[in-house]
């Protein structure tokens, strides 16, 4: 394996690690103030659907992007209201906004555009082209550092450069902030948050809403950005995944980064080595593939240190009994 | 009027509107979905063809999961739908399960394949082999890296099959070429995993690939965009897709799903039934020339495919079958 394989496949891993990151990312906030959500899935397919559409009408990528985030925010609304206004089960809630969006969009798609539940294929300002850092192709011939800064960290769309700011964003955001002490101490203990005279509700829908925006702009990466256009269940599992990813980053932002990192990677593996061959011994492309969940459940089975969830995650916060 | 005679009244409208949809045929597409611009899209513009040239009608479902098969079928029998199409292969067993429990409608599977075929069901099966030789003999023609890409969909024998025939054809023309062959994944989701796709097709472009050939349903959608991207040739499979991409789609497998769905629909309830192959001397498979992609082919590269496709016709160039002892000659899987 040369060096310029190895930049391949982990440049693959950076495209695929982001809608993860940026899906984990979204969970973390949701989580961390107390709303279990099940639904990025669904969030990132709507939002992917409805970028596709409208960037497809208009002709602007930016448009698509604003929908995206729209789709997404509407869905992350109505959870908000089942799950902290109507204190409903935030697991059926979630569950609900995945089915929902797996019909709605194909449904809506084929009303629209009568393609059969996709829509046209993108092209020019419609899509999120690649862009070329300043000096990449001026230091390309430097050895070593020039190809790992032409060809890894060069190169990628700008959604990609935005979900790797968010991590240090959202650890600032939740570690040095006013709002991040309030909004971690209401997924543990919102009583307490309350009795300090802070709105439990208003912080909670606040932290939904993050969660809207960042599942929205995954959903764009991928039909925008990623591919041309938007499938039916496009997004193939990838909330699920990155659901599993913040458990094994438990809760954190910096580890959610190498969580994904780490999901990216195996499925760039997985993907330029179908079955890997370790003298005589052969591992199968489905063992690589269902890795990020192996990993996962040996994670919560507590062999790698403990993760423990927001304490008062997945309890709708009722004032007095 | 009584409420006695609203009665009577809709019990002899709904018994009309049984009558009249006794006759109709039925169509049920696979987990890729009507439109996936390929297999089971074929299926669909044939049944559109045959509709719009008879003015019949047909009714039709969409598979969302494997357990919906064997429901459909009896569903569309009940209804007293004749003939029942299936596309896929993964329709066979379920066909088979329920055609002995309805013998008097005439199941059509396409794809699959069964040891024992019940009398009153038609397995059509098409020689993908000789149509992908042909698409690998252009593929490794307009392959300047030596290097040319397979996405297969879900990894199945039937995709195996089209991957044997294209290396094959390929190793044809230059014994010593690469071919880069990867299947998507083993479960139906493999079927509409663009996502995926494109990051195969870019996977085997940074491994030197200049031709990628897609056997991959709603996947290959993403494989042909990604070669689009990237800058590089796609090939297409089962419709004709040359016009997704003009200058990047070298050419299509054509697989006549198309001409075989309109065929049963036209022959009706009388439709022969056993086992029906087709192959390049029936014209059910091929490669597609258009206005898309005519600048992309040369006359030594058509030469060449016409040239093998008249001897596979004539026999004196056996392309081997994946099925034959379940092993490829020209590439390991």
């Amino acid at each position: 394996m040369d060096f310029a394989t190895v930049l391949q496949v982990l440049d693959s891993t950076v495209r695929l690690a982001t809608p993860l990151l940026l899906a984990c990312l979204a969970g973390l906030f949701s989580e961390r103030s107390g709303i279990f959500d099940i639904g990025l899935e669904g969030k990132m397919l709507a939002a992917a659907f409805l970028s596709a559409a409208v960037a497809a009408v208009t002709g602007s990528v930016w448009w698509g992007l604003l929908a995206g985030i729209g789709a997404s925010m509407f869905l992350s609304v109505i959870h908000g209201l089942a799950s902290i206004t109507f204190r409903g089960n935030q697991l059926i809630s979630g569950v609900a906004i995945n089915f929902l969006a797996a019909g709605l969009t194909v449904v809506i798609a084929q009303d629209w555009f009568d393609q059969g539940g996709r829509t046209p294929s993108l092209g020019g300002d419609a899509r999120f082209g690649p862009i070329t850092l300043p000096l990449a192709d001026t230091l390309r011939d430097v050895p070593v550092f020039g190809p790992i800064y032409h060809d890894l960290i060069s190169g990628h769309t700008l959604l990609v450069y935005f979900a790797l700011a968010m991590v240090p964003l959202t650890w600032w955001l939740l570690y040095r902030t006013r709002f991040g002490l309030r909004l971690r101490a209401v997924g543990e203990n919102p009583a307490a948050v309350d009795t300090a005279g802070v709105s439990v509700i208003g912080l909670r829908f606040a932290a939904v809403a993050i969660c809207g925006v960042l599942c929205g702009i995954a959903g764009a990466y991928l039909a925008t950005a990623l591919q041309a256009g938007f499938v039916k269940d496009m997004t193939a599992g990838r909330g699920y995944i990155a659901l599993a990813a913040l458990i094994f980053a438990k809760w954190r932002p910096w580890y959610a980064l190498s969580a994904t990192l780490l999901f990216g990677f195996l499925q760039a593996v997985a993907l330029r080595y179908q079955n890997i061959d370790l003298g005589g011994f052969v591992v199968p492309v489905q063992f690589m593939d269902a890795l990020p969940y192996i990993l996962t459940v040996i994670i919560l089975a507590g062999f790698v240190g403990k993760a423990i969830p927001p304490r008062a995650g997945g309890e709708p916060y009722v004032k007095e009994r | 009027m009584t409420i006695f005679q609203k009665f009577l009244g809709a019990t002899a409208a709904l018994a009309l509107s049984a009558g009249a949809a006794l006759a109709d045929p039925a169509l049920i597409f696979d987990l890729g979905g009507k439109f996936d611009k390929s297999f089971n899209e074929a299926a669909f513009n044939g049944a559109e063809r045959w509709a719009k040239e008879t003015g019949g009608t047909y009714l039709d479902i969409e598979m969302q999961s494997e357990a919906q098969r064997e429901q459909a079928l009896r569903r569309f029998a009940e209804a007293g739908a004749n003939p029942i199409i299936t596309t896929g292969f993964a329709m066979a067993d379920p066909v088979a399960e329920v055609a002995p429990d309805y013998p008097e409608i005439t199941f059509v599977n396409i794809d699959g394949f069964l040891a024992e075929i019940p009398d009153n069901v038609l397995m059509i099966a098409f020689e993908e082999h000789q149509g992908s030789y042909l698409v690998g003999i252009l593929a490794a023609m307009a392959s300047k890296t030596g290097t040319v890409g397979f996405v297969g969909g879900m990894d199945v024998p039937l995709i195996r099959h089209f991957a044997c025939g294209y290396a094959q054809g390929a190793k044809s023309v230059n014994p010593d070429i690469k071919i880069v062959a990867n299947m998507t994944g083993t479960t139906p989701a493999a079927w509409n995993d663009p996502v995926k796709g494109g990051e195969l097709a870019k996977a085997q472009y940074s491994q030197g690939a200049d031709v990628i050939y897609a056997a991959a349903g709603g996947t290959g959608v993403g494989v042909l965009q990604a070669a689009a991207d990237e800058g590089i040739y796609s090939i297409g499979v089962d419709s004709n897709q040359n016009h997704l991409h003009p200058g990047s789609v070298l050419t299509s497998m054509l697989k006549r799903v198309d001409v075989a769905v309109y065929d049963v629909l036209k022959s009706g309830a009388d439709t022969q039934t056993g086992q029906m192959r087709l192959g390049l001397a029936e014209e059910g498979v091929g490669y597609a020339v258009d206005d898309n992609n005519a600048a992309l082919i040369t006359d030594e590269m058509k030469a060449a495919a016409e040239d093998a496709k008249a001897k596979i016709i004539a026999g004196e160039l056996n392309v081997v079958s994946y099925y034959e002892n379940d092993s490829c000659p020209a590439l390991s899987f």
